[in-house]
């Protein structure tokens, strides 16, 4: 049994992370993708994952919407642990009951969008509020309409997915997710399977998420500038854990790891 | 034709008309059951036992491997040895439902398996539950692509009930025995039984084809 | 009786069914396959004619039943003229019923063959025939060979029909003990299981082997 003495039951306090990985390990028999993580998102706050492929990035958003177990660690959201639960004055790995009660607060955008095809943009979005949530479907219509409204697919929502574009694809599936009225957003990768012209429909989205809504938001992404605009905070991962963080205009403007640095140049000369 | 008699072929078409409705029956009632029984040998298979994935495997292979008739035989003889006596429909139905059980049980293993990893992981992240992620994403997605092999199975189970006869079962073979042996005259009773097979395995077959396609359509499935 | 008592007194017969199973699948397999072969690339030939024959084939022995088309060969042909003992008749209606279906598997597999390699043919002059022998159907063999392993499994089931005929085979003989001695559940229960040593320990081994060996023969492996 792994000691669990140094894992509080509960975080609290005024200034509890909305998200907090710690000490989190995940490995793959001898391949070590997390390595012992330490990770803090705030309330609001905006983060973005870069780093080359293969330094767990995605990783971190499948073990936080629960898609992956982890090896050892705890995450907690809204100070509440998610991966384990408390029994007998002590955290035990969580069950799926205790997953079920704690998923609700984290949705997830993925690059491939995993739309279900045999739902139309609107079913996808009344899926979750009415077979999950238990909303009548007259009110989980007004929600998914207003968010897919505001995703600028309202027009298109009796369409199934095969007759959408990527980009509409991923926007349906960003409604979908906040149709569940998550308190953490993940994006994972979600411009990396779109065709460069409408990438830029689905960073608007996001854009505008940002700017108007108080959700914490967590991104993996190739797209530097995108992540530069609107993050308030950049992670560089390598090798399963942070080698640097800071301000988009400090990691970007005056790196100081050498291999943050040499990341960034590589990533620049690509472009 | 060859000694064709047109009057005989007249005069026994009634008994084989009746005999089709038993075929159909036993089709119709043998699929049925395989429908269902394969249902529960699929989902038995995913269980997170694995004693029980192991022994359910093990049966579905072995019956698979060995011969219905065979089969037939054992369920219709074995019964009365230990004081349980099937009629031979009953025995029938047991049998072929069995057989094909397992067939249909590969066959939803398969639709289910080719329901894409991703959409697992969505049904996830909208905190659906084991129930909730099997009927509302997995299965309907899974039914388009097991279509084709429930479908070949039915015509499949149709073609085989003529080994009901071997246990009396009154199908069309059966009658076709039948009125051979009492008029000592094959060629139209087992030529008409042919074309009766025919006559109803094409077109359900393109029939089939064409709900496929309908089905798929409806769901948004290309 | 148990089930070991059993065997040990009637092993003989059961053996002797066995072998006449086993030979009844050998011809059945010779016969079925060389019908595949036949009728899958009369399916694609440009004449209509033998596509016409083909699908016609094809379409009556998948359309009708085995057992059917057993009593038909059996019963009805001698009046045709052709008369053929049992034993003949059993391997005969299997493996043309199991040719039927494995013309499909033929057609299927040298379909999959990537049109670039009948036009890489084409490109080094080769004769239609040169093409289909040298180049198509090797690699349709090989993406073909997993289906056939089922097909194989289905014709060793099938043969257990030609008892209906009186073929002396592994369910004739069963049938015939279980009708002297009511010994049913062990007559029938030593069968099953023979069958399924057959299929899974001696069917399914050698064509996992002969995919195996093909592939390496290609270079896939």
């Amino acid at each position: 049994m792994l000691d669990m003495s140094g894992f509080p039951l509960e975080l609290s306090g005024e200034n509890t992370p909305m998200v907090s990985f710690r000490k989190v390990r995940k490995s793959y028999g001898t391949l070590t993708v997390l390595d012992d993580l330490d990770l803090d998102i705030n309330a609001g706050e905006m983060v973005s994952i870069i780093g080359p492929s293969g330094s767990g990035k995605t990783t971190v958003l499948r073990m936080l919407m629960t898609l992956e177990q982890i090896n050892s660690g705890v995450i907690y959201v809204d100070g509440k642990p998610l991966t384990h639960m408390p029994k007998g004055g002590q955290l035990v790995p969580a069950n799926e009951r205790h997953l079920h009660s704690r998923r609700s607060d984290i949705g997830m955008c993925f690059q491939h969008f995993n739309l279900f095809p045999h739902m139309t943009a609107l079913e996808n979005c009344m899926e979750g509020p009415v077979q999950v949530l238990g909303l009548s479907k007259a009110e989980a219509r007004d929600r998914s309409e207003e968010l897919l409204e505001l995703v600028g697919m309202i027009a298109k929502k009796d369409q199934h997915p095969s007759r959408l574009s990527g980009g509409q694809q991923q926007r349906v599936a960003i409604a979908r997710a906040l149709a569940m009225r998550p308190k953490v957003m993940l994006f994972d990768e979600v411009t990396s399977a779109l065709d460069p012209e409408v990438i830029g429909e689905v960073t608007n989205v996001i854009r505008g998420l940002v700017s108007e809504h108080n959700l914490t938001m967590l991104m993996v992404t190739h797209q530097m500038g995108f992540a530069r605009d609107i993050s308030d905070r950049i992670c560089f991962f390598y090798g399963g854990k942070i080698e640097e963080q800071g301000h988009p205009s400090e990691l970007f403007g005056n790196p100081q790891r050498e291999r943050t640095q040499q990341f960034l140049s590589a990533v620049r000369e690509a472009v | 034709m060859f000694d064709w008699k047109w009057e005989f072929a007249w005069e026994i078409l009634p008994r084989l008309v009746v005999a089709t409705g038993n075929t159909l029956l036993a089709a119709g009632a043998g699929y049925a059951i395989a429908l269902v029984l394969g249902l529960f040998l699929a989902i038995a298979q995913r269980s997170p036992s694995r004693a029980l994935t192991f022994v359910v495997r093990e049966l579905v292979e072995f019956i698979r491997s060995t011969p219905l008739l065979l089969q037939i035989f054992f369920v219709f003889y074995v019964g009365p040895q230990f004081g349980i006596r099937l009629s031979p429909w009953m025995s029938g139905m047991i049998a072929i439902g069995l057989h094909y059980a397992c067939y249909l049980s590969e066959v939803y293993r398969g639709g289910i398996d080719s329901v894409p990893k991703g959409q697992w992981e969505a049904a996830i992240a909208l905190n659906m539950t084991t129930l909730q992620k099997y009927c509302r994403v997995i299965i309907p997605q899974a039914i388009p692509s097991a279509l084709s092999g429930m479908g070949n199975y039915l015509v499949g189970i149709f073609k085989d009930t003529p080994m009901l006869s071997v246990i009396g079962v009154a199908e069309l073979i059966h009658t076709a025995n039948a009125i051979g042996s009492e008029h000592y005259r094959f060629l139209e009773p087992y030529t008409m039984v042919g074309i009766l097979f025919l006559a109803i395995s094409l077109p359900a077959a393109g029939l089939i084809r064409l709900m496929e396609g309908r089905v798929r359509r409806k769901m948004g499935l290309k | 009786m148990n089930i070991f008592d059993f065997v040990a007194q009637y092993w003989p017969r059961l053996l002797a069914g066995t072998g006449m199973t086993v030979a009844q699948f050998f011809l059945a397999t010779l016969l079925g396959v060389t019908v595949a072969l036949v009728m899958g690339l009369m399916k694609l030939s440009p004449n209509r004619l033998v596509r016409a024959t083909a699908v016609t084939y094809i379409e009556i022995f998948r359309g009708t039943s085995l057992l059917v088309q057993l009593y038909w060969i059996f019963f009805v042909l001698p009046l045709f003229g052709v008369s053929i003992d049992k034993f003949t008749a059993g391997y005969v209606a299997v493996g043309m019923n199991i040719g039927a279906y494995g013309a499909e598997l033929v057609r299927g597999g040298i379909l999959s063959v990537p049109k670039g390699q009948w036009e890489a043919a084409l490109a080094i002059n080769m004769s239609p025939a040169q093409r289909m022998r040298r180049v198509i159907l090797p690699q349709a063999l090989v993406n073909m060979l997993p289906p056939w392993g089922n097909l194989m499994i289905e014709l060793l089931k099938g043969t257990a029909l030609v008892s209906l005929i009186s073929v002396a085979d592994l369910m004739f003989e069963t049938k015939q003990i279980n009708g002297s001695t009511f010994l049913s559940a062990q007559a029938f229960g030593a069968a099953l299981v023979t069958y399924y040593i057959l299929a899974r320990f001696m069917v399914t081994p050698f064509m996992r082997w002969l995919e195996a060996y093909m592939a390496r023969k290609m270079g896939r492996a």
